[in-house]
């Protein structure tokens, strides 16, 4: 019943923004935009599942961008798949030889240990000029998709309907792994990981598994966002962006794939507010809300409407 | 390498480090309280910064001696970093304790992004710097290279005095050993009679003073621009993480290891040096993964 609830109101959205970006063509940057934002959340949301945060995936997403410019900049004749799937490749790749390396630490380390790689390669990407363009970032032009030599509106289009198709397909997978053995071993890291090791299961390598699984769907969200503009810059991979991607992540609580999209559609909401009405106060504005969803609704708003579900089902039985 | 660029180096690297030494002491004392890194501490070392330059540029006209504007260096930085430190814990973490510590760090990490926010609007997004009071401070030869003298022996002095007057306070004063006490078990600490609550404002009030001490030292050798206070956070993690959390003699020799380790690579390779502190972090990480002077956690099941 509640499952059917889910899929029908899924559809429905799916069905919503699809029918938007095709009679609006300025919604539909910012519909990819505001996709791949979650698809980012959704990285996080793994590490989440174990208590972990990290301050620095964006760097993935800078990794997925920077992948993706590559490619369309070496090799003119490049299919858009396979210039996006450059970028997802290279982020994995990173992704994995952290991994190794954080997949030790906990709590602080974790998320520190990340911020500070991600410090130095948003330094690196800045400084050397001869490859990344520093700040100014690097511009390419728009590779065919499939064969087909689009249209900037055409090719916006089918831009939205690929990163749709992943987002559907991802956030189905990505719930497939969270109910799976590998998913409750993430949920049992954070609630005690030392009676996980009692039973024989290791802790470490289950999280770099996570931590590859959540690298790749940053890197895939910086992937789209690149190729969505045509450009990436050491911007992309700032703590702040980091931050942004944990806010929505915790906004939309780890209890659910879902909660992700949520969290990106309220982020764009607050976004917005703050384009119109302070403009100046963008970061402000989301540290406030971040300390009230913290304090007010601490599992997310997953959680907040599990919780009423459960409150309204107690009240008719 | 020759030796006067070996010598220019070591200077710049030893005032960097009593810069890096302050701020990582602060941030090493609020972690041993409550678990928790501080990650707005690099606001308070920004906030430090600027309002000192703000003084100094208010105080300029007025011609006063150069131990007026030292001292009111000193009282900035006490009341700017102990108010926002109290404010920050009063108004903020007390009310986040008992969460998992996981939130309590985004707790921090949403007050830095405010508090970034409001250092852009009070002092905009334009370089700011007091390179003047250096300059009174006059110069001396050391071998034939001349440096200034704030940066040979006043702040690294001010760095030793820190440290040297925090050991004696936490060995040998009540509210300090009230603090090791905390550190140790709040639990015990609280059965025993030592209010846990007012030993936390206390170890803020501190810890802020401190960071923001750093940040007005800093201010007469750096030109603040807005994102100091994240990579100074960061950077000030590094140097913790290093010595291994808690340990504030350790916190010394990584803070100078890294500082020196950073100013060689200014001078030799300039392309590395923000890598510097990360790369010497996760070279000791990698032997010992808690610092190189951690003592053993008891693992609790």
């Amino acid at each position: 019943m509640q499952r059917s609830v889910l899929v029908s109101a899924s559809l429905l959205a799916v069905v919503a923004l699809l029918a938007a970006g095709w009679i609006w063509p300025w919604s539909r940057v910012p519909l990819i935009n505001f996709l791949c934002y979650g698809l980012a959340a959704l990285g996080l949301t793994v590490l989440l599942r174990a208590g972990q945060v990290s301050f620095g995936h964006a760097m993935y997403a800078a990794i997925g961008g920077y992948g993706t410019a590559f490619t369309a900049r070496h090799f003119p004749g490049a299919d858009t798949l396979v210039v996006l799937a450059a970028g997802v490749l290279a982020s994995l790749c990173v992704g994995t030889i952290v991994a190794v390396f954080v997949s030790r630490y906990r709590g602080i380390f974790f998320g520190m240990l990340n911020l500070g790689i991600s410090m130095v390669l948003f330094a690196l990407a800045g400084k050397l000029y001869a490859w990344t363009g520093g700040t100014d970032g690097l511009r390419f032009e728009r590779p065919a998709l499939l064969g087909m030599t689009l249209e900037r509106g055409a090719f916006e289009f089918a831009l939205l309907l690929l990163v749709m198709v992943l987002v559907v397909g991802l956030a189905w997978a990505v719930q497939r792994y969270f109910v799976s053995s590998a998913g409750q071993v993430m949920l049992a890291i954070r609630s005690n990981e030392t009676r996980l090791e009692y039973i024989g299961v290791s802790a470490r390598r289950t999280l770099a598994e996570g931590y590859v699984l959540s690298a790749g769907l940053v890197g895939l969200a910086g992937a789209l966002l690149s190729m969505a503009q045509g450009l990436v810059t050491p911007e992309s991979g700032y703590w702040i962006r980091s931050g942004e991607y944990v806010f929505i992540a915790i906004l939309g609580g780890s209890g659910h794939a879902i909660g992700a999209f949520l969290g990106a559609a309220v982020f764009e909401s607050i976004k917005l507010a703050a384009a119109a009405y302070f403009t100046n106060a963008w970061q402000l504005l989301l540290g406030v809300t971040l300390i009230a969803v913290i304090f007010f609704a601490p599992t997310g708003i997953v959680g907040w409407l599990r919780q009423a579900r459960t409150r309204t089902a107690g009240e008719t039985s | 390498m020759d030796f006067n660029l070996f010598l220019l180096a070591g200077v710049d690297g030893l005032s960097y480090a009593s810069l890096l030494f302050l701020i990582s002491l602060g941030l090493t004392l609020i972690c041993g309280v409550f678990g928790v890194i501080n990650v707005a501490h690099g606001s308070l070392y920004a906030f430090g910064g600027y309002s000192a330059a703000t003084l100094l540029t208010w105080m300029a006209p007025h011609s006063p001696s150069t131990w007026i504007m030292v001292a009111s260096l000193f009282v900035s930085a006490a009341v700017v970093g102990g108010l926002l430190g109290v404010f920050l814990e009063r108004g903020l973490l007390r009310h986040f304790r008992d969460r998992d510590p996981v939130l309590q760090l985004l707790v921090t990490f949403a007050a830095f992004m405010v508090l970034e926010d409001l250092q852009r609007m009070i002092w905009g997004a334009t370089p700011v710097n007091a390179a003047d009071l250096a300059g009174r401070m006059g110069t001396s030869d050391l071998v034939g290279v001349t440096f200034m003298n704030y940066q040979l022996m006043f702040v690294p002095g001010v760095a030793l005095t820190a440290y040297a007057a925090l050991q004696f306070l936490l060995r040998h004063s009540i509210a300090g050993r009230q603090i090791v006490a905390v550190i140790h078990n709040r639990e015990v600490a609280t059965a025993l009679g030592i209010n846990a609550a007012r030993v936390g404002t206390l170890t803020f009030a501190l810890g802020g003073a401190l960071g923001a001490l750093g940040g007005a030292l800093s201010i007469p050798m750096t030109t603040f621009v807005p994102g100091l206070g994240a990579e100074m956070i960061v950077t000030s993690f590094a140097v913790i993480a290093t010595a291994g959390l808690g340990q504030i003699t350790g916190a010394l020799l990584a803070a100078v290891l890294i500082g020196l380790a950073r100013a060689m690579a200014v001078y030799t390779l300039p392309e590395l040096e923000v890598v510097m502190p990360y790369l010497i972090m996760v070279l000791v990480l990698l032997f010992r993964p808690h610092g190189f002077f951690s003592a053993t956690a008891a693992r609790r099941i």
